[in-house]
């Protein structure tokens, strides 16, 4: 069964999430892996989406394109607020967080600010939104994007959200005592983070990818292991039930974790 | 007003006609308390329940130099920049959504170097309008800190005074101005959100002036029999106005879904025109219209009962 680059990303961060009781889980592929997830390996898992949403369902066909409107509260448990469903991560309560990310740097740095300089950027982006918020207050945390060498960077522009910083143990330093990226899901593989340096090294790649076509898409020096594993390809149930969540494509069509290439979308199409 | 001045707010707050009795006016009278340089807060979030009837008559009454504050915030933002109304916006993202691409008003603006942004982490805004709602200074808190926020936001770092832990503070906002639309109210002012709550009840307390919508005035005896439903006391409001569908073409939790079509136009109109698009919606929508029902006109009925029917379906009422 043949399957789009953005498929083949939202199946494998799904899978992420075996055994994960919550996750804090920003719009678009992130969003759709956790339903995935939650309607195949992890039913009880805990969806909260940052307007303020603990535990909604979703309606295929009708995914929520922000995180605060009706549709990302259908069926949920408790709607506390923006302010005090982040305050659920302070104090420690979940346990795993997945947001995309502009640019991404060898130490799990996140930028969604600016490309180019804060002051006089060359592109301004939307901000962190949530992001910040999620990266230091959950336990663990899954960037889950795109791999494009454009993305990932030697380092950000600006750091919009934490991930080892300068590496070591500099994260905890700046006085972020607890959570950590724990892995970066792409289309081409997944990536972790060595234990000392906190440098980003390849874990596994996916199947049909290269090595080589993740160095190619990276710009910086990857950690690469001797022997890396391959994933299991997605199986067609995982991938039906993926379409029937997002029919039309809206998240699905290229690349569904940050502004650029999705289409406008209508209530109902 | 100094960040953080708690004091200075206080006595601002005390210092006001205290908001006693009926709060009901109209539109054009209750924006009548907006100054021109005010720090304006934005209720609801996004999409959903932006006070857009009082938004479009701060518009109409033409006030300037203003600073917008709201935790995501949505085209308003662009309203006011294309009718150089705002000197400053204070926000943790800005946009409609993923499908909308980026701002093309917002990048203009910024790279430009025409206006003031001051990016914070959504939790980061979300702590300094409940700081100001509990009246004292600062809250720390453990986000933001290492990122680059820090160093672009009036954050201190700071270390605990119980555990020696490294803490960031976020100053307090005090909003001069607080504008809401929410699901209910009675004459008096006491308001019900269904739905999200957003961060209406903290922003309504760090201001010093409440202008409320509401969708429906409901009997002073329909507050009291749901008193839990209360979200903002009569006494924090200042000024209070019936506005069905008040936060149209945005959602209201219940009664109507946003609606995506109308979004799509309006970024289609700024990708051919660019800022000239949102200066002639303006015309059209905010100037070219006396108040929210001509305004809701120009919508049409028929748009207005298919987003109700929407939002009914995601109750599961049909």
């Amino acid at each position: 069964m043949s399957y789009l680059p953005s498929e083949l990303l939202a199946v494998m961060a799904a899978r992420q999430l075996a055994g994960v009781s919550s996750v804090f889980a920003g719009v678009g592929i992130p969003l759709l892996s956790a339903v995935l997830a939650q309607k195949t390996i992890t039913p009880h898992l805990t969806i909260v989406v940052e307007g303020g949403s603990i535990g909604p369902q979703v309606i295929p066909g009708r995914l929520p394109i922000s995180t605060n409107e009706m549709r990302g509260a259908y069926r949920a448990q408790m709607l506390p607020g923006i302010t005090d469903t982040f305050l659920f991560a302070q104090r420690g309560f979940l346990e795993m967080g997945f947001v995309g990310g502009a640019q991404i740097d060898r130490y799990g740095n996140l930028n969604s600010s600016v490309v180019g300089s804060y002051k006089a950027p060359k592109v301004r982006l939307p901000g962190s939104g949530g992001a910040n918020d999620i990266i230091s207050l959950c336990r663990r945390v899954i960037v889950v994007t795109m791999h494009e060498r454009r993305r990932f960077v030697p380092r950000v522009d600006f750091v919009t959200s934490p991930g080892f910083l300068e590496g070591g143990d500099a994260r905890k330093r700046s006085g972020l005592v607890f959570g950590r990226i724990s892995r970066v899901v792409t289309n081409l593989g997944i990536m972790g983070f060595d234990e000392k340096t906190k440098r980003m090294c390849l874990e596994s790649l996916h199947p049909g990818v290269s090595v080589q076509e993740v160095i190619e898409n990276t710009g910086f020096e990857l950690m690469i292991p001797n022997e890396v594993p391959v994933n299991d390809s997605p199986d067609e149930s995982e991938l039906e039930l993926l379409r029937s969540l997002d029919p039309d494509k809206k998240f699905l069509r290229t690349d569904g974790t940050t502004h650029a290439t999705v289409s406008p979308n209508r209530n109902q199409d | 007003m100094r960040p953080a001045d708690f004091v200075e707010a206080r006595r601002k707050l005390e210092a006001k006609p205290v908001p006693v009795g009926e709060k009901l006016t109209t539109l054009s009278e209750a924006v009548r308390r907006v100054k021109d340089t005010d720090h304006i807060a934005i209720g609801g979030c996004l999409f959903s329940r932006t006070p857009l009837a009082l938004l479009a008559e701060i518009l109409r009454q033409q006030r300037r130099a203003l600073t917008l504050s709201r935790n995501l915030m949505c085209y308003e933002g662009e309203w006011f920049m294309a009718a150089g109304a705002v000197e400053a916006l204070v926000t943790s993202w800005f946009g409609i959504g993923l499908p909308w691409g980026l701002s093309r008003i917002l990048r203009e603006q910024i790279e430009g170097n025409k206006i003031r942004f001051e990016e914070w982490s959504h939790l980061g805004l979300g702590l300094r309008y409940r700081a100001a709602a509990m009246g004292v200074p600062f809250l720390p808190t453990i986000t933001m800190l290492g990122s680059d926020l820090m160093s672009v936001t009036p954050t201190k770092t700071i270390q605990c005074p119980f555990t020696g832990e490294s803490l960031c503070l976020v100053p307090a906002l005090f909003p001069d101005v607080a504008l809401l639309h929410v699901h209910r109210a009675d004459r008096f002012g006491n308001c019900q959100i269904d739905g999200y709550p957003h961060m209406d009840a903290d922003i309504a307390r760090a201001a010093t002036t409440v202008l409320v919508t509401a969708e429906e005035i409901v009997s002073e005896e329909e507050i009291r029999s749901h008193p839990d439903r209360t979200l903002i006391p009569g006494f924090v409001v200042d000024a209070l106005v019936e506005v069905p569908y008040g936060a149209f073409p945005h959602e209201c939790y219940g009664l109507y879904e946003a609606d995506f079509t109308h979004f799509d136009a309006y970024v289609a109109e700024i990708k051919a025109k660019g800022m000239r698009a949102v200066q002639e919606y303006l015309e059209r929508f905010v100037h070219g219209t006396k108040g929210h029902s001509e305004y809701l006109s120009l919508f049409g009925e028929e748009a207005l009962h298919r987003q109700a029917r929407y939002a009914r379906e995601l109750l599961g009422r049909s």
